[in-house]
């Protein structure tokens, strides 16, 4: 794994904690004041600003961390999480939303918004906290985090605070210095008292005068007077102290900045040596510092130190001293060490399987996935043609090949489901960037919308998740720039001001249905009707039910908005959401209330892999048909079939009758329509509300076919949804009956051809 | 299409593959195919130009059938057995040419190419990128892009 | 024998960077999400050192600490805290929950490899 691979997941994670952020956010505004809400909203962008400041992503790591400075504040119950001051927090995610963009894909961001939010975050943090606000508040955002550095030569550590935590950069510079005795610099005298807690706290003595050892020439005392007889000694205290005098070119701070970590467990003392008197002032002869038994580090340093530190005289009695010391209770953690070796390798494997059963997920490559669904959808097939063949050979249906046969399509089904369910993912993500649409339209045209989710753990596959978030986005838009009424025509209705836009997703008979309902004004009929006259799309005396006029919407060319607005306009209309929608597979439909809102509903295939068809005979071609779309299938009786109208017909079905629809004709597989007695139809129900009979000549049977796509080498085929291939090898197409269902309303069926680019 | 014979001209910069439909000879860069295989009935496609018979399955992918014969103006293709198409990239995009027979692999440099004469038509200057004379046989090289357009490109 | 680091972070980037820059540098590394399975790995993995963030879903960094140093087995091991710049209260926190050292964010390599060179023998 490189640096790029980590920035590629940083870029991920930094996804879900937005997601994340901007779900806690929410739940907040709806009155959440659970602190774990806050904890979470606060980890991150914590997180988010962490792994930013790795990467030297300074503008983002600036605004995180006035918005995780402003976040503090609501976790440490200094800033109540009012509507007003989430609202600045949501506006503040989508920028921080925005920065992650920015970075991971290059390009800009608004940098008034971004300024304009960091001084509102400011002031939420400063009005809170007026006494504290020169100390706490927050960095001005130019000045970002400094960027990683490798240990910079001579760097001044800044002066230790009151806190006496102010961070000291780590001047491990002298390491190369080692080798040439500083002859240059000053004397220190430096007094080092450890304290039991500095033991306690995992620090070492021995350790600490090895790294001081390393600014420059030293000579150590150990004052061991304090040491107890054995008998009274309690193996976990500190005894010793030590007086040390070394030559070093580093300043003070250099040398406290050893020991940094253990400042607050010792006493310390570090002051400038007068040349002369440093001899006199220490009682014992100093004994240069013996690196040798801490060089060699690497597995029992502590059994070593133990043996050396009394074998060999000439070491220091204060190196061994500090070892002994400080190793009373590390060697009773050694013996613990030795004694539980066996144990521990045991163990070993039970961690990996604790880290295992904690981790649940692992990442694959969708690559990989995508390959294992082709294969499996190819067993499918190979499965039914097998099945097929056996029958076709064995009319008896008792052999034990019958028998493995269907055992092995009911493992076949089995493998497709634990396949398909991999790729299922929840909604959820994509129901997250609906709310900072609606907030961000609602904005811009002074409405005050809330956008209220459910169902958002409802699962569907990756792709159609992908696909949906496209022209739900535009529906969004429309529900909030023409849906929902402003405040005071709400109000005047009387109406709540803040309109209310509701998401949900569930699962229906093998289908997500999604629903975007608005509690705004509803379709205006009138208009809408004069609007299809206008353009041509109804004849102005047509007689259409509500229904079929609010479904007029979705026509091509219709826009109701008078004038095209920037928010919902962009020169596409529902025609284009409609036609996105069914290329999924999916229909749509709307119904509407004057006066009480519009509700969108969309049912989409779980799946676009596979899908359960009827398969078909037309005009001597093969389609399938959605299974999903068949209400039922019929033999028409002549007595049934009635003309209408100048090439119209109708089916009479169980006394009402039902427009008849010659695929073939539609298709212009043939150029008259078929007799319909010597076919079959399918009552079809489509998203326009109103039944269809489809007229094909032959069924040939039910299937489950895996879907390819004609727009990977070709282009959107009026009428057709997709294609398969069939067990004999050949393509068939896949009927998108919605379409073939409009055209026969007389709604054209433009051929739009990439391929036909006119000569 | 078994014995292609390889010419080399004088340094060799470009390697065509020639075709032919009717009596004419064509050419495209051998770049830009993928393989060559022998014509099987596609499945026609519903409001298709003529041009489109259809299509295949080609290992899995569903591969549209271009009658190029159709497509450069002339007549249409009755297509037999001995018939091939070429596999070909095009783009984002991989289509079946429908074509009579491979008929030659050439190796080519810029001096062979001669510029299309002003004689020609809007249809034959969209396509026609030069004119190859070899062995007194003319070949039209042909830019396939130029032939079919980026849906994308167009719908922008 | 190779010194063993535990590192305990919620954040897949930081751990990722501390896997590769542990191992870069000769550390055996053992990871865990967050201070529950922190405390978990713990037990079977005899670390030399461990590395910790603070702010971590279900047992924060400090409350991993506080845990680590009831441990009989485990109270001297030394422990490194990730923390940012300016934080001196968590690192306060860090220090009276039983923190060795901190290792001050944004994370650099060299600064992670120092502070642990500085801990252990």
């Amino acid at each position: 794994m490189d640096m790029n691979e980590i920035k590629e997941i940083f870029f991920q994670e930094c996804e879900e904690q937005l997601a994340e952020l901007e779900s806690g956010l929410l739940k907040l505004n709806d009155g959440d004041r659970d602190p774990e809400t806050v904890n979470a909203v606060f980890r991150a962008v914590h997180s988010i600003k962490g792994g930013a400041g790795a990467f030297g992503l300074d503008d983002l790591v600036s605004f995180a961390h006035v918005f995780e400075t402003t976040l503090d504040c609501v976790r440490s119950n200094k800033l109540e999480p009012t509507p007003d001051v989430l609202k600045v927090m949501l506006k503040s995610a989508d920028v921080l939303a925005d920065l992650v963009s920015a970075s991971r894909d290059g390009g800009g961001v608004d940098e008034s918004r971004s300024r304009g939010l960091v001084k509102e975050l400011e002031a939420l943090a400063h009005g809170e906290l007026p006494s504290s606000s020169a100390h706490e508040a927050p960095k001005p955002a130019p000045k970002a985090a400094p960027a990683p550095a490798p240990v910079a030569k001579a760097e001044t550590p800044k002066p230790t605070d009151d806190s006496g935590f102010q961070p000291i950069p780590f001047s491990f510079d002298g390491f190369g210095e080692d080798e040439e005795p500083a002859i240059e610099g000053s004397v220190y005298e430096v007094s080092f008292k450890p304290r039991r807690e500095l033991y306690s706290k995992g620090n070492e003595a021995a350790l600490l005068l090895r790294d001081l050892s390393r600014l420059g020439e030293m000579s150590i005392n150990c004052d061991t007077d304090a040491l107890p007889p054995l008998d009274k000694m309690d193996p976990e205290a500190s005894y010793f102290g030590w007086k040390i005098s070394i030559r070093t070119t580093k300043s003070e701070d250099d040398i406290r900045a050893v020991f940094e970590f253990a400042e607050w467990d010792c006493d310390l003392e570090v002051k400038l040596a007068e040349e002369a008197s440093s001899d006199e002032e220490l009682p014992m002869v100093p004994v240069p510092f013996d690196l040798s038994i801490l060089d060699d580090s690497s597995g029992g340093e502590e059994e070593k130190g133990a043996e050396q530190g009394v074998s060999e005289e000439t070491v220091a009695a204060a190196v061994s001293a500090a070892e002994t010391a400080s190793n009373v209770s590390r060697a009773a953690r050694a013996v613990e060490k030795k004694e539980s070796a066996a144990a521990a390798a045991a163990a070993q494997n039970n961690a990996a399987a604790a880290a295992a059963a904690a981790g649940q997920t692992i990442r694959v490559d969708l690559d990989r996935v995508d390959r294992l669904i082709n294969l499996v959808g190819e067993l499918v097939i190979n499965q039914a043609m097998l099945s097929q063949s056996v029958i076709e050979n064995d009319a008896t249906g008792t052999s034990a090949v019958n028998m493995g046969l269907e055992e092995l399509q009911q493992l076949t089904r089995e493998i497709q489901d634990s396949v398909m369910a991999i790729r299922a993912q929840p909604v959820k993500p994509v129901f997250q960037r609906m709310s900072r649409i609606v907030r961000e339209v609602a904005d811009m045209v002074g409405k005050s919308i809330r956008l209220v989710t459910e169902g958002e753990n409802t699962e569907v596959d990756k792709t159609v998740i992908d696909k949906i978030a496209e022209p739900l986005t535009h529906m969004i838009r429309n529900a909030v720039d023409h849906g929902i009424e402003s405040p005071e025509k709400r109000e005047a209705a009387g109406k709540d001001p803040e309109g209310t836009i509701k998401l949900t997703a569930k699962h229906r008979s093998g289908r997500i249905l999604i629903e975007l309902a608005d509690d705004g004004a509803g379709i205006n009929r009138e208009r809408v009707r004069q609007k299809a006259i206008d353009n041509d799309i109804i004849a102005a005396d047509a007689n259409l039910s509500d229904d079929e006029i609010d479904n007029l919407i979705f026509m091509a060319g219709f826009s109701t908005a008078d004038k095209i607005s920037d928010i919902s306009g962009r020169g596409v209309g529902m025609d284009v959401v409609k036609r996105s929608i069914q290329a999924l597979g999916g229909r749509i439909s709307i119904s509407s209330r004057p006066g009480y809102g519009s509700t969108f509903t969309m049912s989409l295939p779980l799946t676009l892999a596979v899908l359960d068809g009827m398969v078909v005979t037309v005009a001597g071609q093969t389609l399938v048909v959605p299974l999903t779309a068949i209400v039922e299938t019929l033999q028409p009786e002549a007595a049934a079939i009635h003309s209408f109208g100048a090439n119209q017909r109708l089916i009479s079905i169980r006394n009402s009758f039902c427009p008849l629809v010659d695929v073939g004709r539609v298709l212009n597989y043939r150029a008259t329509q078929a007799n319909p007695v010597e076919g079959v139809a399918l009552l079809v129900e489509s998203e326009g509300g109103g039944q269809r009979a489809l007229m094909v000549d032959a069924i040939q049977g039910q299937r489950q076919v895996v879907i390819k796509s004609l727009e990977a080498n070709y282009t959107h085929v009026p009428g057709i949804a997709a294609a398969t291939i069939l067990g004999d090898g050949r393509v068939a197409l896949i009927l998108d009956v919605d379409a073939v269902v409009a055209a026969s309303r007389g709604q054209s069926m433009k051929p739009e051809m990439s391929l036909a680019a006119t000569g | 299409m078994s014995s292609f014979a390889v010419k080399n001209l004088v340094q060799a910069d470009r390697k065509l593959i020639a075709f032919r439909i009717g009596d004419q000879e064509f050419c495209v860069n051998i770049m830009s195919v993928r393989e060559i295989r022998g014509w099987t009935q596609a499945t026609p496609l519903p409001h298709a130009p003529a041009y489109v018979m259809g299509v295949i399955n080609l290992r899995g992918a569903v591969l549209p059938i271009i009658d190029l014969s159709a497509r450069l103006g002339m007549k249409d293709a009755e297509p037999t057995a001995r018939h091939v198409i070429i596999v070909a990239q095009m783009k984002t995009k991989v289509v079946g040419l429908l074509v009579e027979a491979v008929s030659d692999i050439l190796t080519i440099t810029e001096e062979n190419i001669q510029p299309v004469p002003e004689v020609s038509s809007d249809l034959e200057r969209q396509y026609a990128r030069g004119i190859l004379a070899i062995d007194k046989r003319m070949i039209c090289m042909i830019e396939l892009d130029a032939l079919f357009p980026d849906q994308e490109s167009e719908a922008a | 024998m190779k010194k063993k680091v535990l590192t305990v972070d919620d954040s897949r980037t930081i751990r990722n960077m501390l896997l590769v820059t542990l191992n870069n540098a000769g550390f055996e590394t053992i990871q865990a999400e967050d201070g529950v399975e922190g405390l978990e790995v713990l037990e079977g993995c005899n670390p030399d050192v461990i590395v910790t963030d603070i702010n971590m879903p279900r047992l924060d960094g400090f409350g991993f600490i506080e845990g680590v140093r009831r441990n009989e087995k485990y109270r001297a091991v030394p422990i490194l805290v990730l923390t940012t710049e300016s934080d001196a209260e968590k690192k306060n926190r860090a220090r009276q929950a039983g923190a060795t050292g901190w290792i001050v964010k944004p994370f650099d390599p060299a600064k992670l490899i120092d502070a642990i060179e500085r801990v252990t023998a």
